[in-house]
């Protein structure tokens, strides 16, 4: 089967809403099928990754556990919306470290996310085939 | 052109079902082609021969199925989302041992490869959703 480049827009908060957990289940089936897959973060969608994520006490699975997968699942290209971001008074440093193994370089860790403007985002979005927004 | 569509939200809540339905139409007047429909998230309630809605108001799901039979689309309700959410079809019902099933004519059950191969094939993938 031919390969596309399909993006992922992660748009909302991982919990409060089914969209996040249910997009994750998209993104793995689409890397199963071995598209050229990437995903976006903008607005309440950077919250998926932030890390110390803890569900106690609202009966919700903790699935922020899955992102650290996607490395292996040949997911490596995870693009952040600096400005929404900064307007949620976060830095990089509050995201889960998401990083993937090169076959090419020893299997060296390289970081999945890739802080971006709102302007060099549109131009990733320009190159893709099929864009999915949650 | 080649269409694939997804719609994301349930009948009546949100807009998002009528106006994919609204766009298939208009698309097959226009002569392009539908490849596929996937119902995801709340999209799967739109696929329940149970909706009754007032009489003097448009039934979605029953629009959906004549849509279906007329053209002969491909009406696809994901099964992960379906199984949270109670749509179910007679295979389904006898496995999971539920004394029922509630899927309306002209849509069936498959699993999110059927998405991502409406992307791979159709020249446009449509998103309807909020």
């Amino acid at each position: 089967m031919a390969t596309k480049k399909f993006m992922f827009v992660n748009r909302k908060a991982p919990y409060g809403t089914v969209y996040a957990l249910e997009s994750l289940e998209v993104v793995l089936i689409a890397a199963a099928f071995e598209q050229d897959v990437s995903l976006a973060f903008v607005g309440d969608g950077v919250y998926e990754i932030v890390k110390g994520q803890s569900t106690d006490g609202i009966g919700m699975k903790n699935f922020s556990p899955t992102y650290k997968a996607l490395g292996d699942y040949e997911v490596t290209k995870l693009y952040v919306e600096k400005e929404s971001l900064e307007a949620r008074g976060l830095t990089l440093d509050d995201l889960m470290d998401l990083v993937w193994e090169d076959e090419d370089e020893d299997y060296a860790e390289k970081p999945s996310i890739r802080l971006v403007s709102a302007a060099e985002l549109a131009a990733v979005f320009d190159e893709q085939d099929v864009v999915l927004s949650f | 052109m080649k269409y694939s569509i997804m719609v994301n939200e349930g009948p009546y809540t949100h807009q998002a079902s009528d106006t994919a339905l609204q766009f298939c139409k208009a698309a097959l007047e226009a002569e392009h082609e539908i490849f596929r429909v996937f119902f995801y998230h709340d999209g799967v309630n739109n696929g329940t021969r149970y909706t009754v809605p007032p009489a003097d108001d448009r039934n979605i799901q029953k629009e959906w199925s004549k849509l279906a039979e007329t053209h002969e689309i491909d009406l696809v309700i994901c099964i992960a989302a379906a199984q949270r959410r109670g749509i179910m079809d007679a295979d389904e019902a006898k496995r999971q041992g539920i004394d029922g099933d509630n899927i309306a004519p002209g849509f069936r059950i498959s699993g999110l490869g059927q998405l991502i191969e409406g992307g791979i094939i159709a020249d446009r993938q449509l998103v309807f959703g909020d």
